[in-house]
């Protein structure tokens, strides 16, 4: 097990790219510690398998090292790098059986049958397959059959990582929740620093403490589901995350005061300064309050009730905004919109403006 | 809604069962004719039962011909399956380079069988021949027309010149079928190169090998042109095929009633193994799907 470190990383398909629109992977520098479980948080195509391929060795990136602890091994074969991936869609060896499948790596690297048929019972109970083990692989289901790339990726105990790339695409909504919790499980009693690759949000939030969230072949944040959720660090992340995604008004900023297109004044609660470039203003649906007298007038377009809480589909200067409203309140016949102060975050140029201090 | 039935549709069938009646079914039974007869000319016909049959599987000549056919099948499926397989597994997978391979590899196919033949026939000549003049110079006392074991080596080489390509082209299908994280996960499973062959790439191929084997068994047990070409069948009759036995029996000698009988019986036997070929490879398939 080794702390993975990615110095000046990049990543070209091309054989002489050009400028930074050529680029799969934009230079990255990042450390992903020892044991941690983190997701891989973006959506298609922002370079996430990528990344996975790069730091598992089935790709050499174009420009950058990567170590695993101290020892630099850009240049080593994926063999030698000890680490367990698991793919989008199910690997199996067709004509083995479940068993053999599962106790392939473990052969392959001289293990004693003792230890291997141990390790595979084991596998095999928490993958759920014990009754199957004898069975040939061949004409599983595809979920059956992404159990034993499962199985098979976690049969290893001395692994320096586990990567999951979009593991559970195939496996049906219920399973899904108890293999992420079985991962989850495993995490905690071995160990492993785990990657795991996902474009769904809950998946990531739920599995990982420490999420990572690409957007274009960047790295737009490292931080934890809180953090995420509280303080994005990109547009694309209050975006992305949450359900649903935070609201944006274009607004121009000074100190405390935010003054929106229409010319409403919106308090901040925390002293932004004066950035320049395109200046908005994010607020999530959670943290707008639909009140009566206070607050900017807003028009209510539509309501869904999902449950816990209602989603209001409004309108504020023309523009879409949701507004998240708790269970059981009325929505006004003269509905007004008021921000919490302190949980709104400025934006320019898409990257968020960190506060200079709280104001008096 | 109710589909109409209308039988008429049956109709537009006639034209192709005219055709193939009078191209295959009609022969065939003069053929059937031919094979429980007697004929001494005249279009006079004389009852003769089984006898011809009788004839044919009591025939030694017969005996022997089969003999060196399931020998001559046998051999070059031993050789060209696994070469094909081989040299697909060693093809380019993408590129110019495997374009050109492609193209190169098809040209042998695209050759007419006689043409093979005459080919091969002038290139082991001793006085003209590429090869048989350089194995002379050499010292290799090589003579396909005068020594069996140089003409069965001359026979079955053309044919693996002539058709390994098709074999490797269908393994070639085969394993571009399959998808790279098959490769990805067996690097990180540290699987060694026989394991990948052993455990993705062979069980992927399976289907298309047993066409190749499937074609290259009917048409080596048929197969006449070539070898006809290149020795006639001999020296003596040591590489007489039963196509060739058959063609001497039925044109050479006029022997109309046994030839029927015996192209009868060999045309059983292709359709018998092929046959049993297909039912043990689909067998195998579903046991494993168990």
């Amino acid at each position: 097990m080794a702390q993975i470190t990615l110095k000046n990383l990049a990543h070209s398909y091309l054989p002489n790219p050009k400028g930074e629109q050529d680029y799969a992977l934009k230079e990255m520098d990042h450390v992903w510690q020892d044991g941690g479980a983190y997701a891989l948080l973006g959506s298609s195509g922002c370079g996430k398998t990528t990344l996975l391929n790069i730091i598992s060795g089935l790709l050499r990136p174009s420009h950058g090292r990567v170590l695993f602890g101290d020892r630099d091994v850009t240049d080593a074969a994926t063999a030698e790098r000890n680490i367990a991936q698991v793919f989008q869609f199910p690997v199996v060896y067709d004509t083995m059986t479940v068993r053999d499948n599962l106790a392939f790596p473990l052969r392959n690297r001289g293990q004693d049958a003792a230890y291997i048929k141990r390790r595979v019972d084991q596998i095999a109970k928490m993958i759920g397959m014990e009754a199957m083990l004898s069975r040939k692989a061949q004409g599983l289901t595809a979920d059956a059959k992404q159990k034993i790339s499962l199985g098979r990726g976690m049969v290893r105990e001395d692994v320096n990582a586990i990567l999951f790339d979009e593991p559970l695409t195939v496996i049906d909504p219920h399973m899904k929740w108890e293999l992420r919790t079985q991962l989850k499980q495993l995490h905690r009693e071995f160990g492993h620093t785990m990657i795991y690759v996902t474009h769904d949000q809950t998946e990531a939030l739920t599995f990982a403490d420490k999420v990572v969230v690409m957007y274009d072949g960047r790295v737009v944040q490292l931080g934890t589901p809180e953090e995420l959720f509280e303080t994005p660090a990109h547009t694309f992340v209050g975006y992305f995350i949450g359900s649903p995604g935070m609201n944006f008004l274009e607004a121009r900023v000074s100190g405390t005061r935010a003054m929106l297109v229409s010319g409403a004044g919106v308090d901040l609660g925390d002293d932004h300064g004066t950035p320049s470039g395109r200046v908005q203003i994010g607020i999530r649906p959670e943290h707008a309050v639909l009140t009566e007298g206070q607050g900017l007038p807003v028009t209510i377009r539509r309501v869904e009730d999902v449950g816990r809480h209602r989603i209001l589909r409004a309108e504020l200067e023309g523009q879409p905004f949701n507004i998240v409203q708790p269970e059981g309140q009325p929505v006004p016949a003269l509905p007004r919109v008021a921000f919490v102060p302190g949980k709104i975050n400025v934006y320019a140029d898409d990257w968020r403006v960190a506060p200079q201090g709280r104001a008096a | 809604m109710e589909k109409t039935q209308n039988n008429r549709a049956w109709f537009l069938v006639l034209p192709v069962l005219v055709l193939v009646a009078f191209s295959a079914v009609i022969p065939l039974m003069t053929v059937v004719n031919y094979s429980v007869n007697d004929t001494f000319g005249n279009n006079e016909f004389f009852w003769a039962g089984l006898d011809w049959f009788d004839e044919a599987v009591h025939s030694d000549r017969i005996h022997g011909a089969l003999l060196r056919q399931a020998m001559f099948s046998a051999i070059i499926l031993a050789i060209e399956v696994p070469l094909g397989i081989f040299v697909a597994l060693n093809m380019p997978k993408k590129g110019f380079w495997s374009s050109f391979c492609l193209v190169v590899m098809a040209l042998p196919l695209l050759i007419p069988f006689n043409v093979v033949g005459t080919i091969w026939q002038i290139f082991g000549r001793g006085d003209i021949g590429l090869l048989g003049h350089t194995l002379a110079a050499i010292g290799i006392d090589y003579n396909y027309t005068s020594d069996p074991f140089d003409a069965w080596a001359t026979v079955v080489v053309m044919d693996v010149w002539h058709w390994t390509s098709l074999v490797a082209l269908l393994a070639y299908a085969g394993l571009q079928s399959i998808p790279q994280a098959y490769y990805q996960a067996a690097r990180i499973d540290q699987a060694s190169r026989w394991a990948v062959f052993r455990y993705i790439e062979l069980p992927k191929m399976k289907g298309v090998l047993l066409i190749a084997v499937l074609l290259r068994f009917m048409d080596s047990f048929m197969i006449y042109t070539e070898p006809f070409v290149v020795t006639g069948g001999g020296p003596g009759n040591s590489t007489t095929f039963l196509s060739i036995d058959l063609v001497k029996m039925a044109v050479g000698q006029f022997d109309l009633g046994p030839a029927a009988a015996f192209s009868i019986m060999y045309f059983l036997v292709i359709l018998l193994v092929s046959w049993v070929f297909y039912t043990v490879m689909t067998n195998l398939d579903r046991q494993e799907a168990k």
